[in-house]
């Protein structure tokens, strides 16, 4: 079993990696056709699993990760907690910025099992932005697609000037001025 | 970036993270024209709720009214504040919804003018539900249908029941006008066509709005824990919970029933303070239910969604229905009740 390491590995020229962490294969699926649907100027790697830590035999094969994304439907405490449980199993270094959280299934309140406060709490102990999106709605989850390769993009350095860093920018609310 | 302070802004909880860059946690707003919301933030739930300890039920409850409250299937509707309401009224009230709803239930039958379908409405004070002096008092709404015997004495047979109540609505009745009543809860046992037909006299005549309650799986979750933890002397039922699993073609229930002498012991290990019960506490409970279902059956009960609860006190549904089995705890089941409500409306 190995750990998730951001630096361990040298980056392959022009391409970058994603990872989506979650225990719904089907909305990970979706999520990853729309991500691969847009249009980039990089090679894309989208890798899925249910839980960290992933299995140790491919380790060699598996290119540096450079965006791990978290997936938390509301609706299934289970969910919460695999996630929770799979955090533990990351380096540190991760949590500078290349770490995002999903969540799923807020739309319909009445069959939410997870409270919002839960997930704050995730977000601010592990200093990561939260996201919201309803991946059945085709729109919301274009759009959700475009965001998380913005983020990819920032993450692998592709773009100059700007690092990962400044994603805590994000997590800061207007109500705080 | 500068905020105007017009509307009253209280950020009340701050918290510095132990990495040096500044969150917020969370920030409650005051907005101080219309409510204040105890739970402000998009799908927020409270994280402690009390308990009464004692019952609360007042001395001058009739005591038969409150059995006939007892072991029926309620059907539950979320009411906005009611605009020029009257309680001297009643009787006027009565015989204005008796004649709506005879013509509604005569539409579109050929009838002949004057004839009288035999049904009679009523509307009459339920002393005794009330949490905290300043709520609002009960009013049941019966329909009952005349006696086609010749009898004198023979009773009329109720067909259709409803009830407004408001109790502990504090925060509501505060930043509510003046000619507002806040009978926030409506229950309804009967045919759903005379709901239907009462609701929409309501909302006519005094400008209000009656939405259905439904019970989120997270509040079913605290129904659970609290009805466990309560004390209950006679006719002790089993604590049973029913899941939902989605699947095609057909969803799955599965129904785990636990031993009530159990539950109750497993409440007692968790809950810390005696009348209050917090969020963590609840999930800790839940928690301890999944995970010995899992070690038996291998089956994420988390996974799933909860759909129904049952404990001795009272049986609660997702949909918004409700059976209230002892009226010790009426009084508690129905704050918890009219919390949800009020907060559906806001």
């Amino acid at each position: 079993m190995s750990l998730v390491k951001p630096f361990d590995k040298l980056p392959t020229l022009n391409s970058a990696a994603i990872l989506l962490v979650g225990t719904d294969e089907s909305q990970q699926q979706q999520l990853a056709e729309a991500i691969l649907k847009e249009k980039k100027i990089f090679k894309i790697n989208i890798h899925v699993a249910t839980s960290l830590p992933l299995p140790a035999e491919r380790d060699h094969i598996r290119p540096r990760i450079d965006l791990i994304v978290f997936m938390i439907n509301m609706q299934s405490k289970h969910s919460l907690r695999n996630v929770e449980a799979s955090l533990s199993h990351m380096d540190a270094n991760f949590f500078l910025g290349k770490v995002c959280f999903l969540i799923t299934g807020v739309g319909r309140m009445n069959h939410c099992s997870v409270e919002m406060n839960a997930v704050r709490k995730l977000g601010n102990l592990y200093c990561s932005p939260v996201l919201f999106c309803e991946l059945e709605s085709e729109g919301i989850r274009v759009a959700t697609a475009q965001r998380l390769l913005r983020m990819l993009q920032i993450c692998a350095g592709h773009v100059p000037g700007v690092s990962a860093l400044f994603f805590s920018s994000l997590m800061k609310s207007s109500i705080d001025e | 970036m500068d905020t105007p302070d017009s509307g009253g802004k209280t950020p009340l909880g701050r918290k510095t993270a132990e990495t040096g860059i500044n969150f917020t946690s969370s920030t409650r707003f005051s907005r101080g024209l219309t409510f204040i919301r105890t739970h402000t933030l998009f799908g927020q739930s409270p994280t402690r709720r009390i308990i009464p300890q004692t019952s609360l039920l007042q001395e001058n409850a009739d005591s038969q009214k409150i059995a006939f409250l007892l072991r029926k299937q309620w059907t539950l509707y979320s009411v906005t504040p009611m605009y020029k309401f009257s309680y001297d009224n009643l009787k006027e009230y009565s015989r204005l919804l008796s004649a709506f709803v005879a013509t509604e239930k005569q539409k579109g039958l050929a009838v002949e003018v004057g004839n009288d379908l035999g049904i009679k409405v009523t509307l009459s004070t339920f002393l005794g539900l009330k949490g905290t002096d300043q709520d609002q008092i009960a009013i049941l709404v019966q329909i009952a249908s005349r006696s086609q015997l010749p009898f004198e004495n023979a009773e009329d047979k109720v067909v259709w029941s409803g009830w407004f109540c408001c109790i502990s609505g504090d925060d509501l009745l505060e930043s509510v006008p003046e000619d507002f009543t806040c009978l926030s809860l409506f229950l309804a046992n009967g045919a759903e066509s005379y709901t239907a037909i009462v609701g929409s006299w309501f909302q006519k005549t005094f400008d209000c709005y009656f939405s259905r309650l439904t019970i989120s799986p997270l509040n079913l979750a605290w129904m659970a824990a609290m009805w466990t933890g309560c004390k209950v002397d006679s006719h002790i039922a089993a604590t049973e919970l029913v899941f939902s699993v989605p699947c095609i073609p057909q969803s799955l229930d599965i129904s785990y029933a636990i031993h009530p002498e159990d539950a109750k012991a497993l409440w007692d290990t968790v809950q810390k303070t005696p009348g209050e019960v917090t969020q963590e506490e609840v999930n800790l409970f839940m928690d301890c239910l999944y995970s010995h279902f899992h070690r038996h059956f291998k089956i994420h009960l988390s996974a799933t969604r909860l759909v129904k609860v049952s404990t001795s006190i009272a049986s609660a549904h997702c949909d918004g229905n409700i059976k209230i089995l002892h009226s010790k705890h009426l009084i508690g089941v129905l704050m918890l009740l009219t919390e949800l409500a009020i907060s559906q409306i806001q």
